[in-house]
């Protein structure tokens, strides 16, 4: 099967799932309790009979359930992913709107974790069962096992509070207006301790990923040979034991860079990085459906994505591997 | 009568400027503010969140402003008269108002916004306007008359920023209001215009270098940030990021260690005319918690103490019941409720309590109510009452509260300045509506009550509307259609050379018109 087939056949079954997984999203937050209406009004400390109907027609909540999946599935159809009354924006602009700072941060702690972890990894077992691999095991433990939010806020109250080294919350300094690189500084500064927060948990597992997946290989029968031919360890290290070795870690990476998008609420949160996660915390909580959804859509459509792509890069690390589906 | 209460609020009104202007404000300077959630808009005759007053009480402005007696004060109404038989209101407009767009500011959009433009999307003005407003007249283009059906005392209450913002005429007549593209770029009379809203960052207030009270804003901007975790606000407080902390936007913990940081200022004020009043409602048609004995059993098991000292840090203030004692026509003569388990005991079990479960439903709006639940469930069970919490989030707890789906419910609601706004609804009959949790959600129900709060709400003086709020005070302390637990204080946290910020009964939600950078 070549290549061509390969991508045709997944993207027609990516979007049979993204269908199927519309439909499903559709359903799943109508069953939450409260309605974007309701939210409106309790947040206001008042409301009467007509407001709550007033704004539920504005919402289009006063048509039936059904006629009301065939508008928002009309919509995807012409790639309109809807209007927020609650925002006064549409979908579209307001995911626009976001979407750079997640894919800043999303990216920054992609590329941190995935660097710093494969290194890590192999470096632990280069050196398995010496100091310098138990002090990798034990950090990639720490990293692994401590919760998100409490790293996030004591980088903020270490790093931010006590030694003054980077600011702790934001996308940039607010009111400064900076140009130019003393804005892309400016902006970097704030990206330090989301992003490393946000990759800490990520560079854990592709350390361990690495290092069992390099202590696999090494044993194998082909490294033995390279190693009987005169090969420098260096070189096997390189060229045969990491190539072998990396085809878990792209998996792992496949799965991380589908969370591109919808994958930082927390660290957005805790960051007040003004991303896609909050975008859909706060439509999620203030029950904004069409924002919601929408969201949904355009992760999940990043994790199809990534899924394809994922195959494609075993192709290339490698090439034995045939893109049969 | 009416001639001596207006000057009285003039003499009051020069003293506050007197006060004012004692340190000669200095001109410039960006204040940063922290605002929490993100408002969902800016359009305050359309949305009165907290988070939207908060930011567009700079931008909009309404006829009167209220010191923190609640005595109102001149603001885009020049002067008002009040007939002698308390039916007529005369507002005379400051001259020279414009809007942010250079229009000017004229009695015609105060006829639109408050018989036409409010009537239609308030939920608080539209029963007022209906129920006591006979007509809304311009009389020339400075002057408006509103003439009341009978005479209704809170009506000089309702001008507030929140409860009837000045909304341009020539924007909205004749548009479809909640559809109106200006909504994303409200245009008021304030001090301060909307330059921009990065959604999820912050939003960008500046100076009207037009605003109709010569001299003012002292301040050149005003940025609001959002930061939405209550941690990392405290934080960025702390490392300067920004300068104003509002009410409720750091945890209780929090507040006591940073009011003591170096050059910080904490007040309480600011919040006379709102007075924000926590409680629990018992659902009084599930079963025993429509007995009274039951009800009064409860209140005496909560130790009401403890929540104000320990769970809300010393805050705020026991209520004695339903109106506060920050606002007028509160009394002290009523039955009170000491914390005593034994006579709770005794009450309980005369009221015939067969230890069914009791179901308390947590306000789901952050960790000090999630504590207060823990607490108020450990008192109630040391009496022996059997209680159930559940858990939900906002858009849950909205839902199961409007439609009475909870046997004991947290909630808190602004008193509104007046007993006839912001008391009544939650106590008359006529106001047990299934669909909004800030109606009478616990059914409670007596005719005496309905007659007392109608009564009072139209009573010709202060004096007969005092009497009859100090009865239906007295009444319903016995009753307990609803368990009083706290007079709420949402302390504002600020840089000391921030100054004149709380100038007012309604605080930061005023605007920043007044206030000054040091």
């Amino acid at each position: 099967m070549n290549l061509a087939q390969f991508l045709a056949g997944r993207l027609a079954k990516g979007i049979v799932v993204l269908f199927a997984i519309a439909v499903l999203n559709f359903f799943l937050i109508r069953a939450a309790p409260g309605d974007p209406a309701q939210v409106l009004a309790g947040e206001a400390g008042a409301a009467d009979e007509q407001l709550l109907i007033q704004l539920r027609e504005r919402f289009g909540l006063d048509q039936p359930l059904l006629t009301q999946l065939w508008v928002y599935l009309k919509g995807y159809l012409t790639f309109d992913l809807g209007f927020s009354y609650r925002q006064q924006q549409t979908v579209l602009s307001l995911i626009l709107d976001r979407l750079p700072a997640t894919l800043l941060l999303t990216g920054a702690a992609f590329l941190v974790s995935l660097g710093l972890g494969t290194l890590m990894g192999a470096l632990a077992a280069r050196r398995a069962g010496r100091w310098q691999d138990s002090v990798i095991t034990t950090l990639a433990l720490v990293f692994y096992a401590t919760p998100l939010f409490w790293v996030a806020l004591m980088s903020q109250i270490v790093f931010s509070l006590k030694l003054g080294l980077v600011p702790n919350v934001g996308y940039e300094s607010i009111g400064a207006n900076y140009t130019g690189l003393a804005r892309a500084l400016d902006i970097a500064s704030h990206l330090v301790l989301p992003a490393l927060t946000l990759g800490l948990f990520f560079t854990a597992l592709y350390a361990r990923m690495m290092r069992a997946s390099m202590l696999e290989v090494a044993g194998a029968d082909f490294v033995k040979t390279a190693r009987a031919k005169g090969l420098s360890p260096g070189v096997i290290s390189r060229r045969h034991v990491a190539r072998n070795a990396i085809l878990p870690v792209v998996t792992l990476a496949g799965l991380q860079a589908g969370q591109l998008v919808g994958g930082a609420v927390l660290t957005e949160t805790v960051f007040a990085w003004p991303g896609i996660g909050r975008l859909m915390f706060d439509a999620l909580v203030q029950r904004d459906y069409s924002v919601l959804l929408g969201v949904f859509f355009i992760s999940s459509a990043m994790v199809v994505g990534f899924n394809i792509l994922t195959d494609i890069v075993y192709r290339l690390a490698d090439p034995r591997i045939e893109a049969v589906s | 009568m009416t001639g001596l209460r207006f000057g009285l609020a003039l003499a009051a009104s020069v003293l506050a400027l007197g006060v004012a202007q004692a340190q000669t404000p200095k001109k410039g300077g960006t204040v940063h503010v922290v605002v929490q959630p993100e408002p969902p808009m800016l359009m305050q005759g359309l949305n009165q969140n907290g988070p939207t007053n908060m930011v567009a009480g700079n931008i909009y402005e309404s006829l009167l402003r209220y010191d923190e007696k609640l005595n109102p004060q001149p603001s885009l109404a020049k002067s008002w008269e009040i007939s002698p038989d308390a039916k007529v209101y005369t507002f005379k407009l400051q001259e020279g108002v414009t809007w942010h767009d250079g229009k000017p500011f004229t009695a015609d959009d105060v006829v639109f916004t408050l018989d036409k433009f409010l009537r239609e999307v308030h939920p608080r003005w539209r029963p007022i306007v209906n129920a006591q407003v006979e007509t809304i007249e311009k009389v020339d283009d400075l002057t408006v008359k509103i003439t009341l059906k009978q005479p209704f005392g809170p009506l000089i209450m309702t001008q507030e920023v929140a409860s009837a913002p000045m909304i341009p005429k020539h924007i909205y007549d004749g548009t479809d209001y909640r559809a109106n593209p200006a909504n994303n770029t409200p245009i008021g009379t304030g001090p301060f215009k909307l330059k921009e809203w990065k959604k999820g960052s912050y939003i960008h207030l500046v100076k009207n270098e037009n605003y109709w009270l010569k001299g003012k804003p002292n301040l050149d901007e005003i940025y609001w940030q959002i930061i939405p975790d209550a941690a990392a606000r405290a934080v960025a407080y702390e490392t300067g990021k920004v300068d104003v902390l509002t009410g409720g936007s750091v945890d209780v913990y929090d507040v006591a260690r940073l009011s003591k940081l170096p050059n910080t200022c904490m007040t309480t004020k600011g919040w006379e005319m709102f007075a924000p009043h926590a409680w629990l409602t018992p659902n009084v048609r599930n079963g025993i918690l429509g007995n009274k004995q039951f009800r009064q059993g409860l209140m005496y098991a909560i130790d009401r103490e403890f929540g104000r000292e320990v769970v809300w840090g010393g805050l705020g203030k026991l209520p004695t019941g339903p109106i506060s004692s920050k606002t007028k026509f509160y009394s002290a003569d009523v039955p009170k409720y000491a914390f005593d388990p034994a006579k709770a005991k005794e009450l309980i079990k005369a009221s015939g309590y067969k230890g069914e479960t009791i179901r308390l439903l947590n306000l789901p709006y952050g960790e000090t109510w999630t504590r207060w639940t823990e607490a108020i469930k450990q008192n109630l069970e040391d009496v022996g009452v059997k209680v159930q919490v559940e858990n939900t989030d906002v858009p849950g707890w909205t839902q199961k509260a409007s439609n009475w789906d909870f046997d004991l419910n947290f909630n808190f609601l602004y008193q509104l300045g007046d007993p006839a706004m912001g008391v009544a609804r939650s106590y008359i009959t006529s106001n047990i509506a299934k669909g909004n949790p800030f109606a009478n959600v616990g059914g409670y129900s007596n005719p005496e009550v309905d007659k007392l709060f109608a009564e009072a709400a139209i009573a010709p003086t202060d004096k007969e509307r005092q009497d009859l709020y100090t009865k239906v005070q007295k009444l319903l302390a016995d009753e307990l259609p609803v368990l009083w637990l706290l007079e709420m204080d949402f302390p504002t946290i600020y840089r000391c050379n921030v100054k004149n910020l709380v100038t007012t009964g309604i605080g930061v939600d005023d605007g920043f018109r007044d206030a000054w950078k040091e």
